[in-house]
Order: structure tokens, then C-alpha cells, then sequence
């Protein structure tokens, strides 16, 4: 099962190698992980997409919640929650192409935010799922490039991550 | 007062009351131990190589209760001592290690004697610190006593760049400290516990399974009045040795690989099972799928979630401090006055009077050759079961687990997790520092002992009257044991040439060194060691039977209930 992992820690140095360290001594997964500071710069907030076993997952947020440098740990697929991932694409917009992929751009709602003569970066932001589907979606010999930040996620409401 | 980075390190360690530090100096710490020397408060002890510092370190605190210091140099002083930070950290032992690093402007430069120690230690520490400026290092200092010492007890490197050691600041050292990052449980839920109690009242065939985590909380007192107030059997793992008094009779010995039946048996077929600090170990349960097989119930006391529910799944857990946690359970059973089924209890020790029957421990002694197991029997009645035993890593340590019949905690010092060969001596010196008034002998074989040998040099230097008991096989025996029984006898490399001449090696560092191939000559031996050479260091070499093997046996992937016994070979 998938699951995305959301962290409160320490914004010192060799937090994010103690966490990054953890994953790979004990075997788990790492989809993606992002990492910045919050609002306190005192602060940062990491947020992990992992896969495993209901025994796995216990285990990696046991495991989580020992590293001194964090402070809280919450698996955000337990409830409702919102996840977004931004990702720029760099696509061939050279011909009858470039039409085309100015309209699969408007479809998904991205944005073109650099145009040369024969290329379109495109930035996309959403769950991970769609930025999948834009990328199923175009033709794969006009893909040049593709950079994903990872998700980022926040629990729904009153579903609050703080000291 | 304004100080220097290095005056601030000595002070801290005064602080916090340090009575040894155990190092080997060089480059980066050279300001620290010009501190040292200005002082008498702390004591250095010379070891001869960086991983016996460490393992030294350990040995006082698994013998004391304290936390064990030592101090490295950078670059190869930092990475001789992770074996030491490892071991300590698999058995979860508190230490301080304070490393030297490079001055602060060097460090990525692959500069003279750098290494990334911080990353180099951090899979094998419970947290570790770089410090970059001297008016973090007495924080850092009391963050590390205090992250070492609290809940599940770890190793912790402080990382001192040279330059930081030079550099002036205020010393103020806090009296306490508050991290919001860290924060352990003590008292156990409250629920949870009632919940623990009613099923130990309700079980047919109840279990008490403790390890290491008695030892480390000091909880031996409870754990044993709570053990005679419920009647039920009890075994101690390899770790907890020491935890509740071997002769008693509700004991039943260890369990795991090198266990009793009757504790294996026991473990096995209990519809109850109390685990208290204990990690249920791949060693301990053996194959985990043929362990749950058995429908029981799971009670587990662990400070640490992360022990709970790790390897077996656990129906009753309580995150919480061993003694905390006992003396509520205590409180609950007089409040309620409630009695265990005593009809069910009476039938169960039945049962478990036909497995101790089988008398597993049984030996043959043998006239013309010494048996490892008869002097460990020897050694437990010439030291009236008194002495602090250390060992290292083979036969002989589980030699030693099995026949010395540990009564009191912090008497038996190995290393479990990590199965170190060599830490058997520097325990002893660490030991010994600790425990100046009781006796302290090196359970070792030859292949272990020549691991940290020269630490012999050592204990000449501050007189420690440590008593070496060499098991001479002449065969790194463990793994001949497992090549006889799982590689057709292909004893590939397990057999120990060109041995030195042990006695000779001992007299040559200034020790006593005696030689004995007789069984009859063991017992003399032992009393010269322990009366007449009293305070001297001997170094005993016992030829003993080359063939003997450890049983009862669980193979590997095997179940406990599939013991290998003596007498089945
Ligand atoms: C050659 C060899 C053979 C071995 N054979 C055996 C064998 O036959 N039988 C055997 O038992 N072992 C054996 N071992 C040792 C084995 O590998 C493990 O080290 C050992 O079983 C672990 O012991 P433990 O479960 O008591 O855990 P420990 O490693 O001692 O862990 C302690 C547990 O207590 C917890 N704890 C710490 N402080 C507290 C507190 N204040 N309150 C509550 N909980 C706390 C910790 O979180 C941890 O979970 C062998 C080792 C070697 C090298
Ligand atoms: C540092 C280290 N290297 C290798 C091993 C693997 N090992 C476990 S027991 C053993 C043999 C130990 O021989 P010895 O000290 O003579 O003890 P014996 O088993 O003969 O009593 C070995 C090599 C280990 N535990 N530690
Ligand atoms: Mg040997």
C-alpha cells in the first residue's frame, strides 16, 4: 500500500541523512521525499511517499519517531488530505506539434512558462496520479525532459502538523 | 568565566561527575588532553588501541549503571573505535565518545587524518552531534549525557573540531535540559497494564521472558518479587542474565540457541508469554513463523515502540520503564488480592518438571581431558558465584552463560547484539575500574582473546588484577561447531595455528601465566589465581577438549521446540 509519510523535524544539518539513512539500512521504500523549512526557520517539514506492508508502516513511524531530530510523524493517507506535486516538462513544440501540445497543456491546466522556437516547458501542478496521466498522455518521443519536486502533502481541516 | 573549548570538555565531563575517561590521544584532541593533564578530577586511562577504549567504556557502564566515556583522536582514532560504538549500540549501553575532527576550515578537504565520523557513526549510534561553534559545546555535552542515559540507553559521538577546542566562550553548564524532540515514556498506560494483569491471571501455561532491559533499568528487585508473587516460571535471555537469581527454583535458565529445554519448551507452549525488555531476538525465538505458530497471548514491556511488534506480533503492548511498569502490576495484584488458577499453575509445573527432567545440561567429564563446562562449574564455586564474568564471542561465552549461575544483576558482561570477538579483556578493565573490590575474571578462547590482547599491557600499567580463563581449543570452536554439524566437518579456517605460548605472551607484559592440560590440575589452578595471586593479573591457559560443542542447540531457521540435544549426536 502506499502511503505518504508527513515529518516535523529539526532543521539541523544530517537531519534529512538521518532520516534518508534510516530508509536504506532497514530496507524501505522511498518513492519521493521533499524537504524544507516551515515558517520557523527553526523547523522543517519533510513529507515521504513510501509503500509497505501494514507491519512496515508501524514500523517505519516507530522507527521515524526515535530519530532525535523529529518531532512528530504522521501517515496523511489515514485521512483525508491533500497531496501535490509540481513537476516542469520540457517538450519538442516544433510543427504540427506545437498545437497540439498547447492544447493537452490547456487540457491538464498547465502553464507554458518558456517557449523557443521548437520547445514548451510546461509547469503542471496536482497528485501525483495526474502529473502520471499528462505524462501517459503526450507522445514520448516529444518528452525532452521532466523534473518532479515529489509530493508535498497536509492533512484536510482540523488535521493539524505542529509543535 | 570565559574558557576554552578544551577546558569546557573537561569541565562538562567534571560535571557530570566522570570519574574515567578511557582514549588514546592525538592531533585534534591534543588541546583536551593538555586539559586533562591540568586537572585530577578525571582520570584518563591509556588503553592501547581505540576500540578497547570503548569497549572499556562499556564494560563500566554495563558493570556500574554509569555512563562510559572515552576519547578519540580524528581520522583512524574515530574508526578504530566504531566496533566499540557498534557493540554498545546493539546491546544499547550508555556511552559518551568524544572524537577529535579537523579544525572547522578543513573539514571537506580530505585534510591530514579527517574522516566524516558524524556520518560514519550515525547507523551505529543513538544520535551523534558535529559541533561547530564552543558556545554549543556545553549544550551539546549535557544533550549527549543526558540522550545516552534516558530511555532506551545508546552510544552517542560528540565530534569536536580542533578549532572549537581552542576558541573561548562563557562556560555555563545546564542543570537540566529540554528538548522538544526528544522525550521518553517511563510510566506504562495504565489500561494496558490492567489489561496485562487480568490475562496473567487468567493463563494455564504463563511465561515470564526478560532481557537486557531489566538489567539496564535496574529492575531486578521488582522483576523478582513480581516473579514469586505470580508463581510462574521465568527465563532470562543472554542479556538478562543476572535478572532473577539462577538457583532459584521458578528459573528456568535461558532461552534461544544455547537454551535450556525447559526454557525453550516453555516459551514455546505458553498461552501467556510476559516479555519485559527483551527484543524477542532471531537468537531468542528462532524461526519466527514455527514460534507463532502457537496460539498465545503477548504481554510486552518495552521503553522502546519500536521493539514492540518488530519481529512477532504482540497482543498487550505497554511502552514504558521496566520497574515503573513492575511496581504497578505489583500495586494491581495486592489491590485486587487476585490469585492465579492455581490447579492450572500446579499442571503446568508438572509439565515443565518432565522437560527439566531431561537434565539438558547434562556433560561427560572426562579424566584426561579438561571439559570447557567444568571450568566454568569450577570457577563458579571458587569465586562463590561473586565475580564480575566478562567473555567474548564463541562456545566459551555461552559456556560460560550456562554454567556460571548468575544471582545478581551487572555481574556478566557481553556483547549479544553485535557478537564482538575481543571485547572480553577491555570489559574486564572497565570492570575492574568500577569495581575495584570484586573480583574480575575474562572468560575468552584463543581466538577471541587475541582480538584486544594487547590490552594486557594495560592492565600492567594501572595493576588490575583481572584473572584471564583462557578455553584453549585450539579451534575458533563456534564455527567448527557449525562446520561439523551443517558443513560435513570441512573445517575450512577454523582451525587456530602458530598459537602463541600464552604463558610466556602473559609473562612477558609483567602477569602471571599458568598452563593447564589436566582436569585435575583445573581446581589448584583456579585458587593459585584467585588466593595467591590475588592481586595480580593471571592469565590462565586451559587446553580443553578441542571437540566439545554447545548444547541444547536450535539451528538456525529451525523452531525452539527442535532443540539438538547432547546426547541425540
Ligand atoms: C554466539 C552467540 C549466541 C547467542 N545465543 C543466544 C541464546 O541462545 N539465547 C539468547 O537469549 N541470546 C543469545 N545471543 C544473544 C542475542 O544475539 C541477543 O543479543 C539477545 O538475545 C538480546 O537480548 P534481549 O532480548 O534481552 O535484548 P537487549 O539487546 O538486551 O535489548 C534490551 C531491550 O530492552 C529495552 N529496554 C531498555 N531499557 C528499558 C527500560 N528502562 N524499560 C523497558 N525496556 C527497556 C530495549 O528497548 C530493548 O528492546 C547469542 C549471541 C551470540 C553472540
Ligand atoms: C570480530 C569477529 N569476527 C568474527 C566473528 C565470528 N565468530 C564467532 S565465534 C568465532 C570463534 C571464536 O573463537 P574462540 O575465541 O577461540 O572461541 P571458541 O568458540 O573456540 O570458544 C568466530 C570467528 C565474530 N563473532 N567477531
Ligand atoms: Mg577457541
Amino acid at each position: 500500500m502506499r502511503h505518504i509519510i508527513s515529518i516535523l523535524l529539526e532543521n539541523e544539518a544530517g537531519a534529512l541523512s538521518r532520516v534518508a539513512g534510516l530508509f536504506s539500512a532497514r530496507g524501505y521504500n522511498i518513492e519521493s521525499l521533499t524537504v524544507a523549512p516551515t515558517e520557523d526557520p527553526s523547523l522543517s517539514r519533510m513529507t515521504i511517499v513510501t509503500s509497505g506492508s501494514e507491519e512496515v508502516l508501524e514500523q517505519i513511524t516507530k522507527q521515524l519517531n526515535k530519530l532525535i531530530d523529529v518531532i512528530k510523524v504522521v501517515d496523511l493517507s489515514e485521512a483525508a488530505h491533500i497531496e501535490r506535486e509540481l513537476m516542469l516538462i520540457k517538450v519538442r513544440a516544433a510543427g504540427k506539434d506545437r498545437e497540439e501540445m498547447k492544447r493537452m497543456a490547456e487540457i491538464f491546466r498547465g502553464r507554458i512558462i518558456d517557449v523557443t522556437e521548437s520547445t514548451y516547458v510546461v509547469e503542471l501542478t496536482g497528485p501525483g496520479a495526474k502529473l502520471d496521466a499528462f505524462i501517459q498522455a503526450l507522445d514520448g518521443s516529444l518528452i525532452l525532459e521532466t523534473v518532479r519536486t515529489g509530493v508535498s502533502g497536509i492533512g484536510r481541516g482540523d488535521r493539524i502538523l505542529k509543535v | 568565566m570565559m574558557m576554552t573549548g578544551a577546558e569546557i570538555v573537561i569541565r562538562c565531563l567534571q560535571e557530570e561527575k566522570v570519574e574515567y575517561v578511557f582514549g588514546y590521544p592525538g592531533g585534534s584532541v591534543l588541546h583536551i588532553y593538555d586539559e586533562l593533564f591540568k586537572q585530577d578530577k578525571v582520570k584518563h586511562i591509556l588503553v592501547r588501541h581505540e576500540q578497547a577504549a570503548v569497549h572499556a567504556a562499556d564494560g563500566l557502564a554495563r558493570s556500574s549503571h554509569k555512563v562510559g566515556v572515552a576519547m578519540v583522536t580524528s581520522g583512524p582514532g574515530a574508526t578504530n573505535a566504531v566496533t566499540g560504538i557498534a557493540t554498545a549500540y546493539m546491546d544499547s549501553i550508555p556511552l559518551v565518545i568524544i572524537t577529535g575532527q579537523v579544525p572547522t576550515a578543513y573539514i571537506g578537504q580530505d585534510a591530514f587524518q579527517e574522516c566524516d565520523t558524524v556520518g560514519i557513526t550515525r547507523p551505529c549510534v543513538k544520535h551523534n552531534f558535529l559541533v561547530k561553534d564552543v558556545r554549543d559545546l556545553a549544550v551539546t555535552m549535557k544533550k549527549a549525557f543526558h540522550i545516552a542515559s534516558t530511555g532506551r540507553p545508546g552510544p552517542v559521538v560528540v565530534d569536536i573540531p580542533k578549532d572549537i577546542t581552542a576558541a573561548k566562550c562563557e562556560f555555563d553548564y545546564p542543570k537540566t535540559i529540554q528538548m522538544r524532540s526528544y522525550n521518553t515514556v517511563v510510566k506504562g498506560h495504565l489500561g494496558q497494564i490492567r489489561k496485562a494483569v487480568q490475562l496473567l491471571l487468567d493463563a494455564k501455561r504463563p511465561m515470564i521472558y526478560t532481557g537486557g532491559g531489566v538489567i539496564l533499568s535496574n529492575a531486578a528487585d521488582p522483576l523478582t518479587r513480581l516473579v514469586r508473587r505470580l508463581g510462574f516460571p521465568v527465563c532470562n535471555t543472554l542479556m538478562g542474565l543476572g535478572a532473577y537469581p539462577a538457583g532459584d527454583r521458578q528459573f528456568l535458565g535461558m532461552p534461544g540457541m544455547h537454551g535450556t529445554v525447559e526454557a525453550n519448551m516453555a516459551m514455546q507452549n505458553s498461552d501467556v508469554l510476559l516479555a519485559i525488555g527483551a527484543r524477542f531476538d532471531d537468537r531468542v525465538i528462532g524461526n519466527p513463523e514455527h514460534f507463532s505458530d502457537v496460539p498465545r497471548k503477548i504481554i510486552h514491556i518495552d521503553i522502546d515502540p519500536s521493539s514492540i511488534s518488530k519481529r512477532v506480533k504482540v497482543d498487550v503492548p505497554i511502552v514504558g520503564s521496566v520497574p515503573d511498569v513492575l511496581e504497578e502490576m505489583l500495586r494491581l495484584l495486592d489491590a485486587d488480592k487476585a490469585k492465579p488458577d492455581a490447579t492450572a499453575l500446579a499442571d503446568w509445573w508438572a509439565t515443565i518438571g518432565g522437560w527439566r527432567g531431561k537434565n539438558c545440561m547434562r556433560y561427560e567429564a572426562k579424566s584426561d581431558v579438561i571439559m570447557p563446562q567444568y571450568v566454568i562449574e569450577k570457577l563458579h564455586e571458587i569465586t562463590g558465584g561473586e565475580a564480575i564474568i566478562t567473555s567474548d564471542v564463541g562456545q566459551h561465552q555461552m559456556w560460560a552463560a550456562q554454567y556460571y549461575k548468575f544471582e545478581k544483576p551487572r555481574r556478566w558482561l557481553n556483547s549479544g547484539g553485535l557478537g564482538t570477538m575481543g571485547v572480553g579483556l577491555p570489559y574486564a578493565i572497565g570492570a575492574a575500574f568500577a569495581n575495584p573490590d570484586r573480583p574480575v575474571a575474562c572468560v575468552t578462547g584463543e581466538g577471541s582473546i587475541q582480538m584486544c590482547i594487547q590490552e594486557l599491557s594495560t592492565a600492567k600499567q594501572f595493576r588490575l588484577p583481572i584473572k584471564i580463563i583462557s578455553l584453549n581449543n585450539r579451534y575458533l570452536g563456534m564455527v567448527r561447531q557449525w562446520q561439523e554439524m551443517f558443513y560435513g566437518s570441512r573445517y575450512s579456517e577454523s582451525y587456530m595455528d602458530s598459537l602463541p605460548d600464552f604463558v610466556k605472551l602473559a609473562e612477558a607484559y609483567g602477569h602471571v601465566g599458568i598452563r593447564v592440560d589436566r582436569p585435575e590440575d583445573v581446581e589448584p589452578a583456579l585458587r593459585k589465581a584467585f588466593i595467591e595471586h590475588k592481586n595480580e593479573l593471571v592469565f590462565i591457559d586451559f587446553r580443553t577438549d578441542p571437540k566439545a560443542n554447545v548444547f541444547p542447540m536450535v539451528a538456525a531457521g529451525k523452531g525452539l521446540s527442535e532443540m539438538i540435544l547432547a546426547e541425540d549426536l
